[in-house]
């Protein structure tokens, strides 16, 4: 699914990301932890194509395809999806304008010709049926005056819609209380399938209580200093990140 | 003090020449230049009874004594009228056979203006103007609005079938003096549309310059006069989707409208004059008059207006709130790019009791261009309880452009309430960037957000209009154009 090879990245002349190496397969769940700073949310939107940050070194394959030569709209049409930290809002666009615009934009890459404004507010439907939106939701403006919980619910929604191959989450758990985090895992945990990849980016343990990964990574100076499985999580819950930190420090 | 002069309107056939109109047009021009002689020239074109030619003469000689502002917030060549040819009509209609007639850049602006392939080849003067001549369609509407006692047709028709309505309402919303170039339109309007809602007629179907046969060929001084008599209701678009024909022209039109007891009109503009190229050369400069009077009580005039074209836009579509009751209101787009400038607003002046007035401007600048809201709502002394409500909010793309807000206020009645919000945005590289990680690339993005931006504006757009109008190009040019 996703080969991360090398990866090096800087933003602004400064180095972020020091050489990456992941390897993501279909169905497989794999969690980025770390300490601030680490690198976390670099490493998703180099993935995702933001033009701020300049990748210096590595590649990344993507369903076999140059990912990084990739422009972002492309990415997201190969099937990359980004859950974002912080949605922005597009006052007066609905978000059934945003996602008919989106849906048929990767269907006219794919080459299929656009779906018919009936058959897709009967997906919509369907998608939100499933996902337990509430209606209004369909003519409120995209994020305009959501809480935060109502935009960290809705970047799942519309992951729902778009039926991405590779989902990244970057701290999709910062800002809410129990209970969105409760709702928002059970909707990621929904779109769990066989093929379907996924990147948690995580700061907190307590989000992969419910979104149980299969990998977890320690992210520390831009590169992955531990992996290991579900119980890393809970490892780094109760000793906190200082015990990696001066692992590190003392292979040196 | 070489201060550039510019030959608007050089020449009304070079012009159709330059735009790829290969057949050769006769034109039958008045003089160049501009004296009593040119406004007698084109009263008698007209066949105007010797009061319309005093009232253009009179709006002549009031005109020789006006300045052109200088007030407005950006700067244009000076004009040299003794240039412009005033009075330009085709001898013969245009008819081309098809489309590969057309200069392919032209048909390449039609497409991303998402102009249907029929209309294109209306607005290019194809086969379909023939078949808008042949009466067909004309009558079916005309027929249907005499059973109601509608009377739309030219100006100039109207002067000769209705001089009554005619000599008491021409130049009674924006008097002839009214303005430099109000007073310009007044001696040498060519034509335009005329309009007459009689009494507790509800129009049955929105009314357009469309619908009018040879509505492209009037001149560069429209003129256009719209009466809803007491409890009448009509909904007119003024569509200007045609870019050619009209390279470095002066329009300076007038438009008044009419609105008597419990009459409501609402005045959609969609204009799409020809911008000029992306350094700035060329392109309309759009100088319009407009201004509705809501005459009787509970009365209503809406305009709604978005405004895309054009190198100069400088009008301010205004409602002056006589009757008690009478309400107001003002929707308004501009979109500026390159090296567009756009100066637009409205005002309201309220006169009577209670009356309301309601204004959103949404200005949109990109490139180098300008954009300037420029309002004023005034309170007269008797106008108690009168309320406003004023929303204008900017949108930036890019930051070479510029976006500005001049609102007047003046109130003589403390029992007025006004209330104004403005807010400037701009386009966030994150917005757009979200929108590319869903997918949708720079463009489409940048489209979908300033829609969204514009949203409350254009939902006041009659959307049967543009519905209508297709099904009938569909149904009527059937087989008629291969």
């Amino acid at each position: 699914m996703l080969s991360i090879n090398n990866l090096k990245a800087s933003i602004e002349g400064k180095a972020i990301l020091n050489g990456i190496n992941l390897d993501i397969k279909p169905g497989e769940v794999h969690a980025i932890m770390g300490p601030n700073g680490a690198g976390k949310s670099t490493l998703s939107s180099v993935l995702a194509g933001r033009s701020d940050y300049e990748v210096n070194d590595g590649s990344a394959l993507f369903m076999g395809k140059d990912l990084l030569a990739l422009s972002p709209e492309d990415r997201a049409r190969e099937g990359l999806f980004l859950a974002f930290q912080y949605p922005v809002e597009i006052p007066g666009v609905s978000s059934t304008n945003f996602l008919k615009t989106a849906i048929n934009e990767k269907r006219k890459y794919l080459g299929l010709d656009p779906m018919e404004a009936t058959d897709f507010l009967k997906f919509m439907k369907l998608k939100m049926e499933e996902m337990e939106m509430d209606k209004s939701l369909t003519s409120r403006s995209l994020n305009e005056g959501f809480s935060g919980g109502e935009k960290k619910r809705n970047e799942v929604f519309q992951m729902a819609m778009l039926e991405p191959k590779l989902c990244i989450m970057d701290e999709t758990d910062s800002g809410l209380d129990i209970d969105a985090l409760r709702l928002v895992s059970a909707g990621v945990n929904k779109l769990r399938t066989p093929e379907r990849s996924f990147l948690v980016i995580t700061h907190y343990q307590r989000l992969l209580d419910y979104i149980v990964p299969d990998f977890v990574h320690v992210l520390y100076k831009g590169r992955i200093v531990k992996s290991g499985d579900a119980s890393l999580a809970k490892e780094l819950e109760v000793k906190g990140y200082d015990w990696i930190k001066q692992e590190v420090e003392s292979a040196k | 003090m070489s201060e550039p002069e510019i030959g608007i309107i050089d020449q009304v056939v070079s012009q159709e020449y330059k735009y790829g109109f290969s057949t050769d047009i006769e034109m039958e021009t008045a003089p160049i230049g501009l004296s009593e002689d040119t406004v007698r020239f084109i009263s008698a074109k007209k066949n105007e009874p010797e009061w319309l030619l005093e009232w253009r003469l009179k709006a002549y000689r009031n005109w020789l004594k006006m300045e052109a502002p200088t007030w407005q917030n950006f700067s244009y060549p000076k004009v040299d009228y003794q240039k412009v040819i005033f009075y330009a009509a085709p001898k013969q209609k245009i008819t081309l056979d098809s489309l590969d007639q057309v200069d392919p850049e032209l048909l390449k602006t039609f497409e991303k203006l998402g102009i249907s392939l029929l209309e294109q080849k209306r607005l290019t003067g194809v086969a379909v103007d023939a078949v808008f001549d042949s009466v067909s369609i004309a009558t079916t509407f005309k027929e249907q609005l005499k059973e109601k006692g509608v009377i739309f047709c030219a100006i100039s028709e109207a002067v000769h079938e209705h001089p009554e309505l005619i000599k008491k309402y021409l130049g009674s919303v924006v008097p002839a003096t009214d303005n430099y170039y109000a007073a310009l339109n007044s001696a040498v309007f060519s034509d335009g549309s005329f309009v007459y809602i009689p009494k507790g007629v509800r129009c049955p179907m929105e009314l357009s310059t469309y619908f009018r046969i040879n509505a492209e060929n009037t001149g560069q001084f429209e003129r256009t006069l719209i009466i809803a008599d007491d409890e009448s209701y009509v909904s007119y678009l003024e569509g200007c989707t045609a870019p050619m024909r009209d390279e470095n022209q002066l329009h300076a039109a007038v438009v008044e409208l009419v609105a008597m007891e419990k009459a409501e009109i609402k005045y959609s503009t969609v204009q799409n004059w020809y911008p000029g190229d992306k350094d700035g050369k060329g392109g309309i400069y759009n100088f319009v008059t407009k201004r509705g009077s809501c005459e009787g009580a509970f009365s209503k005039i809406s305009w709604t207006q978005v405004e895309t074209g054009s190198a100069i836009t400088w009008k301010y579509p205004s409602c002056i709130l006589k009757g008690d009751n009478s309400a107001a209101e003002f929707f308004s787009v501009a979109v500026t790019n390159n090296r567009q400038v756009a100066d637009t607003g409205t005002k309201m002046i309220h006169i009577g009791k209670n009356t309301k007035s309601r204004i959103v401007s949404k200005g949109i600048s990109a490139g180098f261009s300008q954009n300037s809201y420029r309002g004023l709502v005034k309170i007269n002394k008797n106008a108690s309880m009168a309320r406003n409500y004023t929303q204008c909010d900017s949108m930036l793309i890019g930051d070479k452009c510029g976006a500005h807000t001049f609102p007047y206020i003046e109130v003589n009645n403390n029992t007025a309430t006004l209330e104004h919000e403005a807010s400037t945005s701009k386009i966030g590289e994150d917005q757009i960037f979200y929108c590319n990680q869903r997918g949708i690339a720079l463009e489409e993005a940048i489209s979908l957000i300033v829609n969204g931006f514009c949203k409350e504006v254009l939902n006041q757009l009659p959307m049967e209009f543009a519905v209508e109008a297709q099904k009938l190009l569909a149904v009527s040019l059937e087989g008629s154009v291969g």
